[in-house]
């Protein structure tokens, strides 16, 4: 169930053989791809870095109406299906929609541009970070704080030196699992984005617009470049949450 | 009268410096709030108001399409075996994996998520590269007049494969925690296996299984990506759901595109109801 189909996938690269292989993983439409998929992802990724942590610390530290309801729904984009979030973010953010209306007097196209692809990766990689960042911050003792506080620290300082280290572990993790998420996302950006090569054209709609043109040589070849990054980032991650283990001794 | 003006002078003081701090606090609430709206409810309230923004006749007249209904039964079939499919094998590998030890164990637990991190569309390149018709059995399977690619079974592969984790990692915590102590003393007591199992084991996982449940439906029903692949999308035939969403879309059919995306929103709506309800009722538990 999963080692046969990824060995087949395997075998069917390494049948290519290394010139072929580099070819076709490094033509130039491959490549613009990997540009658009690797750089909007990272930028998703580190905007919910900055924002899920502070989501999280509003959720831990503050008290406010309708708290438990947004606690809850931050998990709204692991259980809507993703062509729904696709969907409804190309209407909202197009240009007539309800954000997109306000934003094109400005000049800012969302919909239909690299810019669209970025808000459906925003959207689907949004959760990572708030819920790896929630229960660090829910085990954190005050106590520390106070004592930094009472040592003069001011509130920047206590921020930056004494919170900030204990959750970075965390927020890294966040942002390694929401990057990954972006990378492999198909089902919203596909219908967000024009597809238009060296554009807004995504790794995973190459791969699929390969199987459709029937290049099976081509679709194997970009998938094992994903797979094999996809590997790489669950190490990263598996080495990242060893090191936040290592705070709760 | 100086005593009373002290205390006068002591809580304006205080009140002073409370105010001072509590509007960083309105501030981080006020951009919180304002950021999960832009990214979450704006676009999620979208959904159902362009859904019903020519009233609650056309949405039902979508509804009774024979494409959506079949949509629909397709998609439920998918979830139906999915789900049974992916309980056993994540009951299985949970146990296997906190009852025993073995060599490569820890390498395990780590592939458990495998299926999370592949990007869906590489999910369903591996399922045609296996079984498609230059696959390794596709020749097997064509002599058998067998079709899996652009086919039902190939749509049920891809929805196993991505929704496979789910149980496991929700048990495995639970399992872990739990200890064999249980299961050992009734073991002495003279209990089988199945027993165990039964009377042990699961009233003690049910919460934890329950939550995996449940994302494993959401899960099913709501992938797009692998399926997509795998199914050849044709209308009326291998057209799921979510698909169906995708379709209607491209062929300018915004509003059936809307009338079927409700319908997966409210199935996200209840997943998170449904979460939030074991989430609780396993905080009290923890408590006592």
């Amino acid at each position: 169930m999963l080692f046969l189909p990824i060995a087949a996938m395997f075998l069917k690269a390494s049948t290519e053989g290394p010139v072929n292989f580099w070819r076709i993983a490094t033509s130039s439409v491959a490549l613009a791809t990997y540009n658009v998929t690797f750089v909007t992802s990272i930028l998703a990724a580190l905007m919910n870095g900055l924002f899920g942590t502070l989501i999280a610390w509003v959720l831990v530290r503050y008290k406010f109406p309708f708290k438990r309801l947004i606690d809850a729904s931050i998990d709204l984009p692991f259980a809507l299906p993703t062509s729904v979030a696709g969907l409804t973010l190309a209407t909202v953010y197009s240009n007539n929609g309800w954000i997109g209306s306000l934003l094109a007097p400005l000049g800012i196209k969302v919909s239909f541009t690299r810019l669209g692809v970025w808000v459906a990766m925003v959207f689907i990689s949004l959760p990572f970070v708030v819920r790896t960042v929630q229960p660090v911050m829910q085990e954190m003792e005050r106590e520390i704080e106070e004592a930094a506080w009472s040592l003069g620290a001011n509130q920047w300082q206590t921020f930056v030196r004494v919170i900030l280290p204990p959750l970075f572990p965390a927020i890294l993790t966040g942002v390694a699992l929401g990057f990954s998420r972006a990378v492999g996302e198909y089902g919203s950006t596909v219908i967000i984005s024009s597809n238009t090569p060296f554009r807004d054209l995504i790794a995973p709609v190459l791969i699929f617009q390969r199987l459709e043109q029937y290049d099976y040589s081509g679709a194997t070849v970009i998938g094992t470049v994903l797979l094999l990054i996809s590997l790489v980032l669950l190490l990263l991650i598996n080495f990242l949450q060893a090191w936040g283990r290592r705070y709760d001794d | 009268m100086t005593t009373r003006n002290d205390r006068n002078s002591q809580s304006s003081r205080k009140k002073a410096q409370s105010s001072e701090k509590s509007w960083i606090p309105a501030i981080l609430i006020v951009v919180a709030i304002a950021y999960v709206s832009l990214v979450l409810y704006i676009p999620a309230l979208n959904v159902f108001i362009q859904a019903f923004s020519k009233g609650v006749g056309p949405f039902f007249a979508n509804l009774t399409r024979p494409e959506f209904l079949h949509a629909v039964q397709l998609t439920v079939m998918l979830a139906a075996i999915a789900l049974p499919l992916n309980t056993v094998f994540g009951l299985c590998a949970a146990w296997a994996l906190t009852r025993h030890r073995f060599p490569g164990r820890a390498f395990v637990l780590s592939l458990i998520d495998l299926p999370f991190s592949i990007s869906p569309v590489v999910a369903g390149l591996t399922i045609v590269l296996l079984y498609g018709r230059q696959g390794w059995f596709g020749g097997w399977l064509q002599e058998h007049g067998l079709n899996i690619i652009f086919a039902f079974p190939g749509m049920v592969l891809a929805t196993a494969f991505v929704s496979m984790p789910f149980v496991a990692r929700e048990v495995i915590p639970v399992l872990e925690e739990l200890g064999s102590d249980q299961e050992e003393a009734a073991k002495t007591l003279g209990a089988n296996d199945w027993q165990i199992f039964w009377r042990v084991t699961l009233p003690n996982i049910r919460w934890g299984l329950l939550y995996g449940l449940i994302l494993t439906n959401a899960r099913a029903m709501g992938e797009f990506g692998a399926v997509s692949v795998v199914s050849g999308n044709i209308s009326g035939k291998t057209q799921s759901l979510p698909l169906f969403v995708e379709d209607a879309y491209k062929q300018y059919e915004t509003e059936a595109a809307y009338s079927a995306a409700v319908l997966l929103a409210l199935l996200a709506v209840v997943t998170l109801v449904l979460k939030e309800i074991l989430e609780r009722r396993t905080r009290i538990k923890d408590v006592e």
